[in-house]
């Protein structure tokens, strides 16, 4: 059968066929396995069918461990289920696993393999993930490609169905979950083929009804609970039969013959790697490049790891072999060796003890690699098989990784490689915002789908939200591709932005003859010259051929703004020659239409032109002969950054992480605050400039600045001494701070995103030009180095005293110095603003729990860390402990922070003799509630400490021990502040549970909820924030359910101060309610209207989104504060005037809302009218509650 | 009482037509209208700006951000069909067709030879019984001679004329040099009606804001006066039928402007201002001028009062101007 050849990537290729091959599908978002759900429940949204002609029911659940129990449920109703998830979310569903293997009922998860959260999380590939549940009853089938991904999904389906043992199917997550490659796709035909009808219709007569009774999940107790555990061996036992049975039944529907261990290599090889997942493809290639020169050596691939077939694995393995390296994608501390390679020397040894093995014991080692999505390139699988020849081959190794600790890595030599000539390998360097990634996978769809050539392609993204920059690398070639590593000898390479020439070393991966691309607004007679040293040297030594082209230019030209992708990929197809030029236009042009023919004629028109118009702008430059520049490639970090920023950090940012041994890594996963200040990212193209003489000094601009790059003092005259030239100051117009001092707002250039979100808020204009204000952008470049020394100038100018700031009013809050600066979230954040306040108010004594998501990512991903310290070396104290238990967390904290309070308390009071009576009784009894107070007991505290000190070094009369105590809990005496920080995902749904726990027990903290209204982190998935009538993934055809009323849940507990706050539509009340909230010793609950990318929006303006939401009375400013109610007085206070505007004034302000009167008209229509309900309805019950007053209410 | 009238090729059975607008948004107040006695209906309009805006606008904040950063490498969901472009509005033609009997007569605005031309074709073959172009290009720059401006005008009107059988009425503004010329002209290119005048919306400025404001005033009677002259002097010297708006409020204006040569009036302000069923009563009054004044037909009256028609056409002229100027002394 001629099967279609498509060009996926390996989470569709897995949602593919358990869509069509399961009815009930319950899902959640978890990177990188998000994906998988998000094409099932955009398929069911527009009606596909599966294999029976059902539309499966896709449902979004809170949680992993709701998402399984849902299965859980629907598997024991009878009908076909599935799940997709990866990392935290897997060990989330546990518990489910092993009722649902006890029960034997057949299933398949899907799982995009993923590390698990340790010293550190990581959303990249390896098998921590999978190896923690194989011990549920699971089978654990293991594929390492794309196509694998497609045919072991079905064959997982067709053996859990006949085995009754669920299965969970799992690949590496981004190496094979994102990787595009092109595949032979199943059909409909095959899947019904390989899909039992009768099986299903078994599995349907064994579940709950109530029509034949009986009941499942009973209590046992020690009398039969074992012999009850022991009744499913001969399932687990006939089941490696099954898959095998199940595998040659898809072998001669497809020709693809797999075997549950594959062994590759030299019939009488002597050294063999045993693995799984997708360095089997890795691995296979360098074997066979090896075998052909005569190695005899083999890999065993393995692909159901459980149940563990000794048997099968043993027949796979060549009687010839003597020495085994077992490699494992996990690391298990502790133990005796990982998993797999356990198991290999548990098979081994049964059979040697049994006297079956057939050869000789052979000598048997395990290593790691690849943690974390690790690079494993044959360069480090020869030095697997380099180790094996050795007489002493080292075990336990690592590889992969420069060990200089433990010594347990391996070298390799870097240079090695067994890429096949003929296959093209280019790397693609572009923007994350220029569409580069977009126009490749394109690319690779042309080429797969339009010739006979293999394809592939992997995108490596940044870690930074704004600036982001994107690498593609793209194989294809008349061989098979199994290079599941990224591209470091390329033969072409394609720089779209060329600021990235002054911070990359960007043809380094260059061969000798390879093509350099280059986007350069530089007419191309002068790019020459425009060219960095290092990069002219590589130009010439590797005899490189050098195109330009001014996509810019092209893209203004035909209205594609900065989206140069689809001028580039033309570019690519023209340099490359793969199809004759009019055939190639042709392709691209097709494919245009495809991807933007849902979007309009003029978008199509668009990319049409820019095609037509890009050959005449594309230029050969001839490379000369000698280098002209002397331009070097800037430094990852500024020159004064501390060793451990230099060393570590630096490294990371220039992209050499990989080469950073063990001993330079923190043991504990503990890194140091204020980080970010040293990396000078440059990414905005224009920034703020201030105009003093407009400027109204009211700070607002300052209030805004997701990144804290605006800030202003007030400071004395002396201070300008020594000012640059270009340092702007002027009279600071209030009187609150003294006499004749200035004002200056400077800006971070270098950290700035260029949002213009503070240009948007200024609401000063100039009087003889209105369309500027006291705050303008202007292009960054020619600022940058006086803007520079202006900002190193500012900083050393002295804050305010903070005891003589008014806090309480937005301006004055803003000379406060933000403790969270230069964060990687995205140009115009709209949580960070919220977050930096919080560090400007309170950051000398937060201590903070971030829930995952956005917030963790961009506070604490490295390299470098926003989290900063005043010059007292105080500074909010961070971390992140998971998404669900972020709430438990904070209160762990101050948990903790009042037993040491609690203890320092009683110390002092026992040794308040030794002390001083004074000083102690000034501790216990000092009131804190302001800034002067706890200035002052921070000065007491210190006292005490000094006294301590001074008693422990008299001697002590043996209370030293005490006293040592007192000392290190003495800090506890001066007020903390807790804060627990995410965003809705967490607080509505996955956390809810916890974060209503944690606000009735009472307890003093503070929980700052980001409201996006969707999982912004994984990609705009609805959550129970989500509005009704707007788009979200998951709900791909509006939300159809209200958003949930967080707040009036929490505040009918009685004693939670609960605030509902944006910022843009009124900054003071925002500011209001954070103050209230920390003062009130009590669970105070902030929900903090959060614009975000994910509403498709401008963010330059997006504070007028957050006016209008306030405006139309869907979002209602309000505060309750149970300290009014204990004065006898309404605690409610609604706090802005609604229904002013429509809803739909608002809500199609926004794409998310827009876009479904474009795609469903009629339901768009039916939802904004009941949403409209839903804001009068509210803002009824709201009106209603702040009517209320407690001195009229009598007591019947 | 014949009230009917012959616009652009269509028998009307009245001569009041609202004019392109919101309320014709939605289906329930063309049917009203056509109860009230409309003749015909002019849709709101389609604008080229606005089609194009759209799918900008929505590609652009669906595409942003994607492939940008690993955990979320799109931020809405795929697969999606917009329907975008005139896909809305044409749906919008054929439903009013099916809700109502009096000919729909689809507004087409834009500014430039382009893509939006074949919008027209779209709008015929969705069924609307003409079409009223709505040229909307103000001359900002000041090295574009007024020749070079008005041959726009005219390449337009050809373009959108050879891809569409329909009739087209020309919604003029009354800004060109030569207002007569042009109105000869765009009969030449093809009009087969003209709609005197457009209003451009007026901007204004919020002084507090210091902000330009687009400040939408509805047309007053006085307004009137400005179409009735240009009828009057153009009716039985252009090979179009002519159409008033602006200003049109009660059955005098209505009977004002046929005298002057308008084969129909268009109504908006109006009808914003006292609903629909004030159609009913303008015809209503109307038909109680005719019979006291003793017309069987608004043929009978329509031209008499142009300036081919009146004994002294030179009050249509600007010694007119000069004699009002003298009334006030």
């Amino acid at each position: 059968m001629d099967r279609k050849k498509v060009t996926i990537d390996g989470n569709e290729a897995a949602a593919y066929v358990a869509y069509n091959t399961n009815e009930v599908i319950a899902i959640y978002p978890i990177t990188p396995s998000s994906n998988m759900a998000e094409w099932c429940d955009a398929w069911s949204a527009v009606g596909k069918k599966n294999i029976w002609g059902i539309v499966p029911q896709v449902t979004e659940m809170q949680s992993e461990g709701g998402a399984s129990g849902a299965v859980h449920g629907a598997l024991q109703s009878g009908a076909l289920t599935t799940t997709f998830t990866a990392s935290q979310g897997l060990l989330l569903m546990i518990p489910n696993m092993y009722k649902i293997a006890g029960e034997l009922t057949p299933t398949v998860f899907h799982v995009s393999a993923r590390s698990i959260a340790a010293q550190a999380l990581s959303i990249f590939g390896d098998h921590s993930d999978v190896m923690a549940v194989r011990q549920t009853g699971f089978a654990l089938l293991s594929s390492g490609s794309v196509q694998e991904v497609m045919d072991f999904a079905l064959i997982a389906q067709a053996a859990t169905l006949e085995s009754r043992i669920p299965f969970l199917h799992f690949f590496d997550g981004f190496r094979t979950s994102h990787e595009v490659m092109k595949i032979e796709q199943l059909t409909v035909e095959d899947m019904k083929t390989m899909i039992d009808d009768k099986l299903v219709i078994e599995h349907r007569k064994r579940a709950l009804s109530p029509d034949h009774p009986f009941i499942r999940g009973t209590a046992q107790n020690p009398d039969v609970y074992f012999q009850g555990r022991e009744t499913v061996n001969p399932f687990y036992a006939a089941c490696p039969a099954i898959v095998q049975k199940q595998m040659d039944k898809f072998a001669k529907l497809t020709g693809r013959q797999y075997h549950l261990f594959d062994y590759v290599g030299a019939p009488d090889a002597e050294r063999v790697i045993i693995l799984m997942g997708s360095g089997t493809q890795a691995v296979e290639e360098t074997v066979e490049y090896l075998v052909a020169k005569g190695e005899k050596i083999g890999a065993i691939k393995v692909r159901l790891y459980r149940p563990f077939s000794i048997d099968h694995f043993i027949n796979a393995l060549p009687k010839t072999t003597k020495s085994i390296a077992v490699l494992d994608r996990t690391k298990e501390p502790g133990s005796a060796g990982e998993p797999l390679y356990q198991d290999v020397i548990n098979a081994i040894s049964e059979k040697y003890m049994n006297g079956e093995l057939g050869f000789a014991y052979p000598r048997i080692v395990g290593g790691r690699y690849g943690l974390s999505s690790k690079e494993f390139t044959p360069a480090m699988i020869k030095a697997v098989f380099d180790n094996l020849a050795s007489d002493k081959p080292k075990n336990h190794f690592t590889v992969g990784i420069i060990d200089d600790v433990t010594n347990s890595s391996l070298d390799f030599d870097p240079n090695f490689s067994v890429e096949a000539p003929e296959t093209f390998r280019g790397k693609f360097y572009g923007l994350g915002a220029d569409g580069t990634v977009g126009a490749n996978k394109n690319s690779i769809k042309i080429i797969g789908e339009g010739t006979d050539y293999y394809a592939q392609g992997y995108f490596v993204y940044d870690s930074k939200k704004s600036g982001s920059v994107t690498v593609s690398h793209l194989r294809f070639g008349p061989k098979p591709i199994k290079s599941t590593y990224l591209i470091n000898k390329a033969n072409f390479i394609a720089c779209h932005q060329q600021v990235f020439l002054e911070k990359m070393d960007m043809l380094e991966d260059a061969i000798e003859g390879a093509t350099f691309l280059l986007n350069t607004k530089v007419p191309k007679e002068q790019v020459w010259d425009s060219l960095p040293e290092k990069v002219q040297e590589d130009l010439i030594n590797k005899k490189m051929k050098l195109y330009v082209i001014d996509a810019y230019k092209v893209a203004q030209e035909t209205g594609m703004g900065v989206r140069i992708n689809t001028i580039m990929q033309t570019c690519f197809f023209a340099i490359s020659n793969i199809f004759p030029k009019e055939q190639a236009i042709g392709l691209i042009k097709d494919s245009i239409k495809k991807t933007y023919g849902a979007k309009g004629d003029k978008i199509v028109q668009m990319n049409f032109d820019a095609v037509d118009k890009t050959l005449d702008n594309l230029f050969e430059v001839n490379v000369p002969n000698k280098i002209t520049s002397k331009a070097q490639l800037q430094p990852p970090v500024t020159p004064n950054a501390p060793d451990f920023v230099k060393e570590v950090l630096g490294k990371i940012i220039a992209g050499k992480g990989d080469l950073i041994p063990v001993s330079k890594m923190p043991v504990d996963g503990t890194y140091p605050s204020a980080s970010a200040r040293w990396e000078k990212r440059n990414i905005a193209l224009e920034v703020p400039v201030w105009d003093p003489e407009t400027c109204i000094q009211c700070n607002k601009c300052v209030m805004v600045c997701p990144h804290a790059t605006i800030r202003a003092k007030v400071y004395d005259e002396k201070y300008l001494e020594g000012a640059p030239e270009t340092f702007k100051s002027t009279k600071f117009k209030a009187k609150d701070y003294g006499e004749g001092l200035l004002y200056t707002i400077q800006v971070a250039v270098e950290d700035c995103t260029g949002c213009g979100l503070c240009v948007d808020v200024c609401p000063a204009k100039n009087k003889k030009e209105t369309k500027l204000k006291a705050i303008n952008m202007a292009e960054q470049l020619p600022l940058r180095e006086k803007e520079r020394a202006n900002w190193d100038f500012f900083l050393n100018i002295p804050d305010l005293d903070r005891r003589k700031v008014a806090v309480s009013k937005v301006k004055d809050s803003q000379f406060l110095e933000p403790l969270f600066e230069f964060s990687g979230a995205c140009a115009g954040c709209g949580e960070t603003p919220y977050v930096k306040l919080v560090s400007q108010l309170f950051g000398d004594r937060a201590i903070i729990a971030n829930a995952t998501g956005c917030s963790s990512i961009y506070g604490g991903n490295l390299p470098t860390t926003p989290w900063s310290v005043n010059k007292e070396g105080r500074g909010p104290a961070w971390s992140n402990s998971l998404f669900e238990d972020n709430a438990e967390f904070g209160l762990g904290f101050r948990l903790a922070i009042n037993k040491h309070q609690q203890q320092a308390t009683d110390l002092l009071k026992k040794y308040s003799n030794e002390i001083g009576d004074e000083l102690a009784n000034a501790i216990l009894s000092a009131d804190q509630k302001d800034e002067a107070g706890i200035y002052e007991q921070r000065e007491r505290v210190e006292l005490l400490k000094k006294k301590v000190n001074e008693l422990i070094n008299a001697g002590a009369n043996g209370k030293a021990s005490e006293l040592n105590h007192l000392l290190s809990v003495a800090d506890y005496l001066v007020k903390k502040s807790v804060w627990i920080i995410g965003g809705d995902g967490w607080a509505y749904d996955i956390g809810y549970g916890g974060l209503d726990h944690v606000i009735a027990t009472g307890a003093n903290v503070n929980l700052l909820v980001l409201d996006t209204e969707v999982y912004s982190n994984t990609g705009g998935q609805s959550s129970k924030a989500t509005p009704r009538g707007a788009v979200a993934k998951f709900a791909a055809a509006g939300k159809p359910a209200g958003k949930k009323d967080l707040g009036l849940m929490a505040m009918t507990y009685g004693n939670v101060y609960v605030a509902r706050v944006a910022m843009g539509a009124n900054d003071q009340h925002t500011l209001r309610a954070f103050l209230e909230a920390e003062a009130y010793e009590g669970p105070s609950l902030i929900i903090a209207y959060s614009h975000c990318i994910a509403h498709g929006i401008n963010m330059s303006t997006a504070m007028n989104n957050q006016k209008a939401a306030v405006d139309s009375g869907y979002w209602p400013l309000y505060r309750y504060n149970p300290e009014l109610a204990k004065e006898g007085k309404n605690p409610f206070k609604l706090d802005s005037k609604g229904l002013k505007i429509p809803l739909k004034d608002y809500a199609y302000m926004e794409t998310r809302y827009k876009m479904l009167t474009k795609s469903h008209p009629d339901l768009a229509a039916k939802l904004i009218q009941e949403a409209q309900e839903d804001v009068i309805k509210r803002w009824k019950e709201y009106e209603r509650l702040a009517s209320w007053d407690p001195q009229k209410e009598t007591v019947q | 009482m014949d009230l009917s009238t012959n616009y652009l090729g269509l028998k009307l059975k009245s001569p009041i037509i609202p004019s392109a607008g919101p309320l014709s948004e939605k289906i329930s107040n063309i049917r009203e209208m056509e109860d009230a006695g409309a003749g015909a209906v002019v849709l709101y309009s389609l604008f080229e700006e606005q089609i194009e805006h759209e799918q900008i606008e929505l590609d652009y904040h669906t595409s942003v951000h994607a492939e940008s950063y690993a955990e979320a490498t799109s931020y809405f969901p795929e697969p999606f069909e917009f329907k975008t472009g005139p896909d809305e509005y044409l749906e919008h033609i054929r439903k009013a067709k099916e809700a109502v009997n009096i000919p729909i007569i689809a507004s087409l605005n834009g500014k430039s030879l382009g893509g939006w031309t074949e919008y027209a074709k779209l709008i015929e073959k969705a069924g609307a019984d003409a079409l009223e172009l709505n040229i909307y290009l103000l001359p900002t720059d000041v090295e574009r001679s007024g020749n070079f401006i008005e041959q726009m005008y005219i390449d337009i009107l050809k373009a959108v004329r050879s891809s569409v059988k329909i009739p087209i009425a020309v919604k003029m503004h009354p800004f060109f040099t030569s207002t007569s010329y042009m109105a000869n002209q765009f009969a030449k290119a093809g009009a087969n009606g003209l709609v005197l005048f457009n209003r451009f919306y007026q901007p204004d400025i919020n002084l507090e804001k210091l902000e330009v404001e687009p400040n939408v005033l509805l047309s007053t009677p006085i307004e009137m006066r400005l179409p009735l002259r240009w009828i009057a002097i153009l009716y039985g010297k252009v090979q179009a039928d002519l159409a008033a708006t602006s200003g049109v409020y009660t059955a005098e204006d209505v009977i004002k402007l046929t005298m002057a040569g308008a084969k129909a009036t268009q109504m908006l302000a109006a009808l914003l201002k006292f609903g629909i069923g004030h159609i009913a009563d303008v015809l209503s009054g109307v038909k109680t001028w005719m019979e006291e004044h003793e017309y069987e037909s608004l043929s009978m009256m329509r031209g008499s009062m142009s300036y081919m028609n009146v004994d002294n056409p030179s009050k249509f002229e600007r010694a007119n101007y000069m004699k009002v100027l003298h009334s006030y002394k």
